[in-house]
């Protein structure tokens, strides 16, 4: 299946290290051929596996060459990449192996077992009853053991901290009916519910599983986005040497060199060379600001045009970027005191089951029924009542969801996001990046096309967001790149190149503009191309459709307020401008202590905070790492839609779950009556058990089309 | 009866011979890149490869 397995000499292995790297463009099985076949043929590198759904490249290397040499080789191929830390999900994908581990196992115990129980209920009589009964045992116990333990553990820490949630009801019923199975067996008794509490296991566990898989799918993806932010500085030392140094080891007092297109790793001052920064992480401004020596400048700004040596004043914990994570990390702490409606309703449900267990044992004592009866029937209430379809109502139903949101676009990390996405009913809206695209789009309506191809030959060679949103917007109008030679970035004043003999640059205009602009000079004529950071298509459809849903939204922005005023008046929005993240944490907190559940969608590491506070939030695809992270959603592209959309399938989520609790009271209100009066046989449970989950996870399903237009 | 001592054991040699091969392919990795293997079959065979 595999068409590519690189294949490393044994003898090599022990003098090679392996990176992994982020490449988030990998889109299709020729970039997968491409990264593997072409990256071995630089050399030093033996050999490269891409792993597509998490899109990682792992390069296996010799340790001569660096990190910058292997993101450079991936980048000639055409594709970004960014080096990632050693296995930072690895902890997740461990806890979702051993929940597919315990699947595998319950399955073969399940299939085993239900075997031996076909052929007792169709009639085996005597020593075969009884050698099947001990067969099931030997296979049911280990069985259950082993993938009982999720909920063994689960419930014995809620139990030791004095709480209860799903897990205790389950546990107790899985215990329970294994003990009194055994019991029957070894008195050569008549009913064993062996097969009954694996199957519980086994449904209850496919649940869990789905519920893992989905946080790492999206997860994933996420991380795919990540890891924009300096993690390494190269260090000039007293003899005029360059180091890399990680950022956790720089120092204030430092000198680095940062090179066009690396982004800072530290808080610092600019000693020397002049360039434009790109601040966006930071601030959520799109326009490039201008620094020269004595300018101050942050962690995770991206220096965009020429080489400077920056002094560092600030590193580590100390940097703005820090500051704000902190922030962050405090306001997102009142999210962890949310309980998912799981456990609400098990709060409500358990101690009705156990009452009732209890009741069914005390009634049938008093009649008279003797102490093996009672307890025989008091167990047969507590599996039928154990909550199969409960444990499967919410997870099977937001698995689908989130797999349905995943194909618009939108990746939601976890299902109390949709929980929480569902009850929201007000949302507030960053401007720059979030309400509109975030990068500054050139009109090139006004040039010829001989204008346009130059423009867009020069514009390639320079990754300024001018530059790059100029390449773009030709190449979008279908320009041929003309072949401009000796191109050079001057710091602070633009590209100059030539074509045909002729001088042509890309320059800064002359005066202080309101608008972001350029000026195109082919030989002696000059034309000015100006930027918009254009709304998102669908913005104003997007906010019409958060009204149709009762949720009223306003703009909350960091952005200065003219703009902002501007904005608010085309959507016809309330705006509030000029909000730093501590003024945008405050409105958060405003509002919940209102008794509302806002909705936050912001993409600035200035949003962060308010993000984390928010009741639900959503970020951008483009937003700064922090705050992806902060976020509960992640939407894609460059459509606002799947905002809407998110709220919309949540609601509908949030419906199908209640039906499925709806659905497991009506079908206990109609089993425990059986249950009470003795009449539930192993047969009548296991029948129960499987019926009331395939319709649970049958209706979950219907929420696959939820997002069709 | 006497059937059943040779179609018990062997019903769970298969059972467990599953078991096992689950086990394994997921401990080889081939659930880690699903959507990688789906698209790795469109990927041309080079004639110099292996």
């Amino acid at each position: 299946m595999n068409a590519v397995a690189p294949i490393i000499a044994a003898a090599d292995e022990r003098t090679l290290t392996a990176t992994r790297f982020t490449v988030p463009g990998m889109r299709c099985a020729g970039c997968i051929a491409k990264i593997e076949r072409e990256l071995p043929k630089v050399d030093g590198i033996i050999a490269a596996r891409a792993n597509f759904s998490a899109k990682r490249v792992a390069i296996q290397h010799d340790p001569a060459i660096g990190e910058d040499r292997l993101t450079e080789a991936l980048c000639n191929l055409g594709f970004e990449a960014q080096p990632v830390a050693d296995n930072p999900l690895g902890q997740e994908t461990g806890e979702r192996q051993q929940l597919m581990r315990a699947l595998g196992v319950a399955g073969f115990g399940m299939m085993n077992v239900m075997l031996l129980s076909v052929s007792i209920w169709s009639g085996a009589e005597g020593p075969t009853r009884d050698l099947f009964h001990w067969l099931s045992a030997l296979i049911a116990l280990p069985v259950i053991a082993y993938s009982g333990r999720p909920f063994f553990a689960s419930a014995w820490m809620a139990l030791s901290h004095r709480r209860t949630n799903m897990d205790v009801p389950i546990s107790i019923g899985v215990i329970l009916a294994t003990a009194l199975s055994l019991y029957e067996t070894i008195t050569g008794g008549g009913h064993a519910y062996f097969e009954s509490a694996v199957m519980l296991l086994f449904f209850l566990l496919a649940g869990r599983a789905l519920d893992a898989e989905m946080r790492t799918r999206t997860r994933a993806g996420i991380g795919a986005l990540l890891g924009r932010m300096g993690k390494a500085a190269s260090v000039i030392g007293a003899d005029g040497t360059t180091r890399r140094v990680p950022a956790g080891n720089l120092e204030p007092g430092m000198l680095v060199l940062v090179a066009a297109g690396e982004a800072l790793a530290a808080d610092g001052a600019v000693e020397d060379g002049t360039s434009a920064i790109d601040n966006a992480m930071l601030t959520g401004e799109s326009a490039p600001e201008p620094v020269g020596p004595g300018s101050a400048v942050h962690a995770g700004a991206i220096n965009l045009s020429a080489p400077i040596r920056v002094r560092l004043t600030h590193v580590a914990d100390d940097t703005a970027i820090a500051e704000i994570a902190r922030l962050m990390d405090e306001a997102g702490q009142s999210r962890s005191h949310y309980v998912r409606i799981a456990d609400r309703a098990s709060r409500l449900y358990a101690p009705v089951v156990h009452s009732l267990a209890a009741l069914a044992f005390i009634g049938w004592m008093i009649a008279g029924a003797g102490w093996h009866q009672s307890l025989v029937i008091a167990i047969a209430v507590l599996i039928i009542t154990c909550p199969c379809a409960m444990g499967l109502a919410v997870p099977a139903a937001q698995v689908v969801a989130s797999g349905a949101l995943l194909r618009r676009g939108l990746l939601v990390k976890d299902g109390s996001a949709l929980e929480r996405l569902a009850e929201c009913d007000v949302a507030l809206f960053d401007k720059t990046g979030t309400l509109t695209l975030g990068e500054p789009c050139a009109d090139v309506a006004a040039l010829d096309p001989q204008a346009r191809s130059v423009a867009l030959g020069l514009a390639q060679a320079s990754r300024h967001p001018l530059s790059r949103g100029l390449a773009a917007a030709c190449l979008r109008a279908g320009v041929e790149p003309a072949a401009v030679e000796d191109i050079r970035e001057v710091s602070g004043a633009g590209l100059i190149g030539r074509w045909q003999g002729m001088n042509v640059a890309l320059e800064r205009p002359e005066g202080e503009q309101q608008a972001l602009a350029t000026r195109l000079r082919i030989g002696d004529t000059a034309q000015t191309i100006t930027f918009a950071d254009p709304l998102r298509s669908d913005a104003a459809a997007t906010l019409a459709a958060l009204r149709g849903q009762g949720i009223a939204a306003s703009i909350l922005s960091g952005d200065r307020a003219a703009p902002v005023a501007a904005m608010a008046r085309e959507l016809g929005l309330a705006a509030e401008a000029e909000a730093s993240p501590q003024a945008k944490l405050a409105a958060l907190e405003a509002l919940k202590a209102d008794g509302r559940r806002p909705l936050m969608v912001g993409d600035g590491l200035n949003d962060g905070p308010a993000l984390a506070a928010a009741h639900a939030s959503i970020a951008p695809g483009t937003a700064s790492d922090a705050s992806q992270q902060a976020a509960d959603a992640v939407f894609i592209g460059e459509k606002l839609m799947p905002v809407a959309l998110a709220v919309q399938v949540a609601r509908r989520t949030m419906k199908i779950v209640r039906e499925n609790f709806a659905f497991s009271i009506a079908y206990n209100v109609f089993a425990v009556p059986l249950a009470l009066f003795g009449l539930v046989t192993p047969l009548i449970a296991a029948i129960a058990m499987s019926v009331s989950s395939l319709v649970v996870v049958a209706n979950s399903l219907r929420l696959a089309r939820s997002t069709r237009p | 009866m006497t059937g059943l001592a040779f179609l018990i054991p062997i019903a769970l040699g298969m059972g467990l011979l599953g078991l096992v091969a689950f086990l394994w392919s997921m401990r080889d990795g081939q659930y880690d890149d699903m959507d990688g293997a789906a698209s790795r079959i469109l990927i041309e065979d080079e004639d110099d490869e292996e």
